[in-house]
Parts: structure tokens; C-alpha cells; sequence
């Protein structure tokens, strides 16, 4: 056993050496793409950028107003589908774990979490375009709900799984009713958690842009109506991205610029927020 | 007898297909203390949870028979009444960790949507936490969160909570087993005071404590009612073997 041991000592500080290593390795890629878009992307960003919509071709200055308010526009509408419906969804699974509905319902959430986006725009095309004979943001906005419901849900329910029974108890017996326990203990108390899935859920569906591709479509033009195609902060980048013009190229680094500062400053306003919010149990 | 608080017919508890409280009889009096006492398992709990209707919370657990409160069988009544009516004090103290000393007192208001005054609300709290013997203690910290407290004062910030409701009954399910020795011995010395204004039914598994603070005790063996008498005849000459071989440490 003895003359073992400093081959054990040995392995032991390799293992730590090498989890250590990786630790470090996998916070290189998001530095560099962070370093790399705010040198390409700062530059172009000035007030004239923030409030003026893409210049044609050839004419110099131009900005991205339109997706800007197009993106705040499209997600503030999927927010306002999606967390009613995702946190009383959560609310359910949470309290009723056992039932058969919350095993499928579960099950479902599961799959539409790993369901492709581009997919969810299909579904969203030949529900809401389709029908209305247009494209429009409001086709856009219902893609992008069904893409933040799975995560709402589950932070929801997983929040609230983490609040002991003794708190439903107390409120139970002093006779409140089971609506009011919910709304008034249960979820308050699971606030900051419900809270950091719904900013959670905002940041990822911001840069989408598979399910905005042919619902929501894009427009050049500034427009709030949400019975009109309508532009967005990713779906801008991919169209003038790909585009051969080199003033395009630098709104296209602007605007990523941009989406990635608000998926950034969502970030850490969520964690803030959390831990403000974070009660005491 | 115009008497009794509590008076339980044929009551039986189950689990499923568990049946853990068996056809019990008991009759409780005004301002009484009772200790329900005996082994883990033996259906004290289920029977207490019985009284006020929360043991039906439980998925898959039903009841039996009748329990009356005043003469009213809360089975015909309202559950959600029926523990408006009945205070309960459980094993884990159990503030609302989101809501400060003040408005866990009086949560029982605020969070069924009763409209108190400012004023009103003042007096209830000062009175509910001068009857819990914490008055002293918060009344300078009446804002902060009530997690914030010891394990006692959490427990006792329970009592308050249940007292401000004002009902006439208190149950309370293991109330000091989650507690330190000192915090332990101001909850029961609290036990003495209240029995002016309530009748209190405690739950225990510690036999000392069931002989320090009640009136009557309760045995439970098995899920029956083995016996029910004074608290002092029960522990210098009880009648039945199994309480007996109990309160002498022969099983646990």
C-alpha cells in the first residue's frame, strides 16, 4: 500500500490540474467572440446608429432603429404570451407532479425545448401567416412565445419544487383559500427564481432569427404595427451580413454590437435581480 | 356538555389503504390543555390534522366519522372555515419568509384579503406577540424579515400568528422538537398562559413534556385511543398496561 500512495497524490493533483485547465479553456471562446465584435462593432455605434433606419446602398450613415424597435416590440408581445401561460403551466406541474397531465404536459415541454427553431417558424408560418395572408411581427412574436415557453415552465416549476410544503401548510391553516396561497405565498416566495427564467428566456429568444425568417419576414422601414412584417436585431445582422457591401457589413457589426451587449446586460441584471429578490427560507 | 370544544365520533384516519387512526372517541373541554402523546406512527399526528381538516391535503389521505367543533361537525362544514377557525402550530417554525415580523402576524388577514385598519393591524400585533412572550424581544425589529429570528422566536412568531386570529382552539403538531432545551422551556411556559384565552391540543413525542404542560393526556398506541385522562392519574397510576409499559420506557 505505502509506496502507492505518492502515485494517488500524484493522480489526485492531475485530475485537479486538468479539471482546472478546462475550467479556464471553455471561458476563452465567449472572450474572444466578445473582444472581437466590440472592436468590430463599436465603432459604428454612435446616436445617428441608435435613431435612423439602414441607409440604401451606397449612401453613407444609416442605423438599425427599425430592428431595434422591431426586436423590443416582437419579444415584449412573446413575453406577454408566454409568461401567463408558462408560469401557470409551471404552477400545475409543480403542485401536481403525480398526475398524468403533468407527466405528458412535461413530457411536451421536454420535446419542444429540443424542438429546432426554424421548425417553430414553420409551425408559426402555417398557423398565423398563413391564415392572415401576411406576414407580420405578431407571426413572429407567437414563434418566439413557443420558443420561451419550455423555459418558463421549468424555471417556474423548479423554483417553486425547491419551497418546502411547510409554507403552503402555514398559509393552508389559517384557512386561506388555495387561489390566494399560490398567488399570495408560493409565488412570491419563489419570485427571484421565476424572475431569472422569464430575463433567462428574453435573452435567448432576442437572437433568434430562424423563427423570424418567414413570419415576422424583416422591413427597411421603421414600423410598429404588429399586422406587418417587421424587422429584428438578428434577422438585420443575417441580411446584411450576408450581403456584399461593405457599409452593410459594418451595420450588420454594429448590430451585434448591440444584441450582444443587451443579452450581456440581461445577464447580469438577472443575477442581481436574484440576488436581491433571493428570500431566506 | 356545553363544555366541550372538541368532541370527536368514530373518527378514523387512513393513507390509502393505511388506516392509521382507528374509531376514535374523545371529548375536550374549554381551556384545556391536552397532550396527545405516544410511539412514532400511532396516528397523534393524523388525528390532530384531522381536527382542522388539513390531513385531507394529503393526496390519497381520507377520513372517517365525525369530529365536532362547538357541536358542528367540520366535516359539514367549509375546510377552508374550518381552519380559519382553528389555529395550528407545526413541528418546523414556518414564518412567511417573504414577509416581515409585522405582516406574519397578521397574515392570516392580509393574505385572505381581509381590509384591517392601520390601527387595527397595530393592536393585533402588539397584543398577538405580548400572548407569544415576544413582544419584548421585536418590537423594535417589527419590519425585518421574520426568518431572521432564532428557531424560539420563529416558533413563537407561529403562535402569534395563530393567536391573532383569535380562534378558540390551538393545535399544535410537535411544537418544540425542532427547537433547542431553552427555546423549548419558553414555548411551554407559554403553553400556561395561553390556556386562559384557548384550548391547546399538543402533539408530543417527549413524555416530560406532556406531563409539564398539560391538563389531560391523550395515548395513542397503534392508531387507537388507548387512554385519556388527567395528565397526573396517567403518569402515577395509569390504567392500561400499554400505557403502562409506555410512560415506563419499555417501547419507544
Amino acid at each position: 500500500m505505502e509506496p502507492r500512495i505518492g502515485i494517488r497524490n500524484f493522480k489526485s493533483v492531475l485530475f485537479k490540474s486538468v479539471i482546472i485547465f478546462f475550467a479556464f479553456v471553455i471561458t476563452i471562446p465567449l472572450i474572444i467572440v466578445l473582444l472581437y465584435i466590440i472592436k468590430q462593432g463599436i465603432t459604428q455605434v454612435n446616436w445617428h446608429f441608435l435613431t435612423h433606419v439602414p441607409a440604401p446602398v451606397g449612401e453613407a450613415g444609416g442605423g438599425i432603429i427599425n430592428a431595434l424597435v422591431g426586436s423590443f416590440i416582437m419579444v415584449g408581445v412573446a413575453a406577454i404570451i408566454a409568461i401567463p401561460v408558462g408560469m401557470m403551466a409551471g404552477i400545475y406541474l409543480s403542485e401536481n407532479p403525480r398526475t398524468k397531465l403533468a407527466y405528458y404536459s412535461g413530457l411536451c415541454v421536454d420535446i419542444l425545448q429540443g424542438v429546432p427553431s426554424i421548425v417553430v417558424g414553420i409551425v408559426a408560418y402555417f398557423w398565423v401567416v398563413k391564415p392572415l395572408g401576411t406576414f407580420s411581427a405578431l407571426s413572429g412574436s407567437m414563434a418566439l412565445a413557443i420558443m420561451m415557453l419550455p423555459i418558463v415552465i421549468r424555471s417556474t416549476e423548479q423554483t417553486l419544487n425547491l419551497l418546502p410544503d411547510s409554507l403552503k401548510e402555514a398559509a393552508l391553516s389559517l384557512g386561506v383559500p388555495y387561489h390566494r396561497v399560490i398567488i399570495k405565498v408560493i409565488v412570491p416566495c419563489g419570485f427571484a427564481g421565476i424572475l431569472s427564467g422569464i430575463t433567462l428566456s428574453i435573452a435567448r429568444v432576442i437572437g433568434e432569427t430562424a423563427p423570424l425568417l418567414f413570419t415576422a419576414l424583416g422591413n427597411s422601414y421603421l414600423s410598429v404595427s404588429l399586422t406587418k412584417p417587421m424587422e429584428s436585431l438578428p434577422h438585420l445582422i443575417f441580411t446584411y451580413a450576408t450581403s456584399p457591401y461593405d457599409d452593410w457589413h459594418n451595420l450588420a457589426w454594429g448590430a451585434s454590437f448591440i444584441l450582444l451587449m443587451f443579452v450581456l446586460i440581461l445577464n447580469i441584471v438577472t443575477k442581481l435581480l436574484t440576488r436581491k429578490w433571493k428570500i431566506q427560507l | 356538555m356545553e363544555n366541550t370544544i372538541v368532541k370527536a365520533e368514530n373518527y378514523n384516519g387512513y393513507f390509502g389503504d393505511n388506516h392509521v387512526v382507528k374509531d376514535v372517541n374523545i371529548s375536550i373541554n374549554k381551556n384545556e390543555v391536552i397532550a396527545v402523546m405516544g410511539p412514532s406512527g400511532c396516528g397523534k399526528t393524523t388525528f390532530l390534522r384531522g381536527i382542522n381538516r388539513m390531513h385531507e391535503l394529503i393526496p390519497g389521505a381520507t377520513s372517517k366519522g365525525k369530529i365536532l367543533l362547538d357541536g358542528e361537525n367540520v366535516y359539514d362544514m367549509n375546510a377552508i372555515y374550518v381552519r380559519y377557525k382553528i389555529g395550528m402550530v407545526f413541528q418546523r417554525p414556518n414564518p412567511f419568509p417573504n414577509l416581515s415580523i409585522y405582516e406574519n402576524v397578521v397574515a392570516g388577514y392580509m393574505l385572505n384579503g381581509l381590509k384591517v385598519s392601520k390601527a387595527d393591524k397595530d393592536v393585533i400585533v402588539e397584543r398577538s406577540l405580548t400572548s407569544a412572550a415576544l413582544w419584548k424581544e421585536v418590537k423594535d425589529s417589527l419590519h425585518k424579515k421574520g426568518t431572521f429570528l432564532s428557531g424560539g422566536q420563529q416558533q413563537r412568531l407561529c403562535i402569534a400568528r395563530a393567536i391573532a386570529m383569535q380562534p378558540e382552539l390551538i393545535l399544535f403538531d410537535e411544537p418544540t422538537s425542532a427547537l433547542d432545551p431553552i427555546s423549548t422551556s419558553s414555548v411551554e411556559a407559554l403553553f400556561h398562559e395561553l390556556k386562559a384565552n384557548y384550548t391547546l391540543i399538543i402533539v408530543t413525542h417527549n413524555m416530560q413534556q406532556a406531563a409539564r404542560v398539560s391538563d389531560r393526556t391523550a395515548f395513542f398506541y397503534m392508531g387507537e385511543l388507548v387512554e385519556f385522562d388527567d395528565t397526573k392519574q396517567m403518569f402515577t397510576n395509569p390504567a392500561d398496561q400499554r400505557t403502562q409499559n409506555y410512560i415506563t420506557g419499555r417501547f419507544s
